[in-house]
């Protein structure tokens, strides 16, 4: 656990207190160089707002329409991103590494 | 997450206590546990002990179920001794990496709410206050004073605590001075934990460059 994921844990407290849906989302495993270790933080809320990260900027849209689906009334969820094929513009991550996310509503 | 397993990870943040949050990811079962305190599964109290030494989150899987330790080990702390001009920038640095910082310095003229606006300040001498302070494997201890009636009491005390980075400011010559004088009361083996002079060497000239290499330092002790 880093200080900065406390930093994050403190923005979703602060956001659920406030009213607002929250979701948060954690990397939990990494394989080859992910760019954030285990334990990394993303919080999001209801409006799209986020704070902290889970990549280096590579998949956190992704993980933010996974949240905007969760307060639609999805289920806590793992997701897997790989390596991105820059020729089909999909979503992944540039370095190489493969990372996989659990991502679930602060209810 | 249950809000209310959140609020218990920042509660005991507070409370410089260690806490793990494991989560089933397959059923999103989720509870807190406290350092010591069993998951009541075979085989993961172990993993769980070890996440929380060398403070990493882990994925472990037991019986085909997926559990995720996720550690959240007290934050980390910074005892500066000296307030001069070299900690106004050491407590900016260090604030910023969410270290709790805790300034000691008998001299008033030194140590006040003006010069250090959102720092908490003991006008004491070290060892009327460092009792008090739990050094722990998770505290770094800086001496910038470079005077031993003040830096030298810190060091007496701290050199017999657990703390994981000791730094002292002052010259090759100062410095020379100081094991000098250690000599005389701790082991070789103790007195070589002492980082002197103090920080990695960026060339610093100015205060805030000195900052700059002593956070460094205290950053690399940490994490290699």
């Amino acid at each position: 656990m880093l200080s900065d994921d406390i930093d994050v844990i403190n923005i979703a407290n602060n956001w659920k207190k406030n009213g607002k849906k929250v979701a948060l989302a954690t990397v939990i495993q990494t394989w080859g160089s992910a760019p954030r270790g285990v334990g990394s933080k993303l919080v999001i809320d209801q409006d799209g707002n986020f704070e902290g990260s889970v990549s280096g900027g590579c998949v956190e849209g992704a993980v933010i329409n996974e949240a905007m689906e969760l307060f639609d009334g999805g289920t806590p969820k793992v997701l897997e991103f790989g390596v991105s094929n820059e020729m089909a513009w999909e979503v992944g991550l540039a370095c190489g590494g493969t990372i996989k996310i659990y991502i679930s509503e602060l209810n | 997450m249950q809000e209310s397993n959140l609020e218990k990870i920042l509660e005991n943040q507070k409370l410089r206590k260690s806490v793990v949050c494991l989560t089933n990811i397959d059923t999103a079962e989720e509870i807190i546990l406290l350092k010591g305190e069993s998951s009541k599964i075979e085989n993961l109290d172990l993993e769980i002990s070890q996440c929380i030494r060398f403070d990493i989150s882990k994925l472990v899987t037991i019986n085909s179920k997926n559990y995720f330790i996720d550690v959240y080990n007290p934050p980390l702390k910074l005892i500066i001794i000296g307030a001069v001009h070299i900690a106004q920038y050491l407590v900016d640095f260090a604030q910023n990496l969410s270290f709790d910082c805790k300034l000691i310095d008998p001299r008033e003229g030194f140590a006040n709410k003006e010069r250090f606006p959102n720092t908490e300040i003991y006008n004491n001498w070290p060892d009327e206050v460092m009792e008090s302070m739990d050094i722990d494997n998770r505290t770094a201890i800086v001496t910038l004073t470079h005077d031993p009636k003040i830096d030298d009491v810190a060091l007496d005390f701290v050199l017999k605590k657990d703390c994981f980075y000791i730094g002292s400011l002052g010259s090759k010559k100062t410095h020379a001075a100081r094991i000098e004088r250690m000599s005389a009361k701790f082991s070789d083996e103790d007195i070589q934990k002492i980082h002197g002079p103090i920080g990695i060497d960026i060339g610093a000239r100015s205060p805030s460059e000195i900052a700059l290499s002593i956070i460094s330092e205290i950053i690399l002790s940490l994490r290699k």
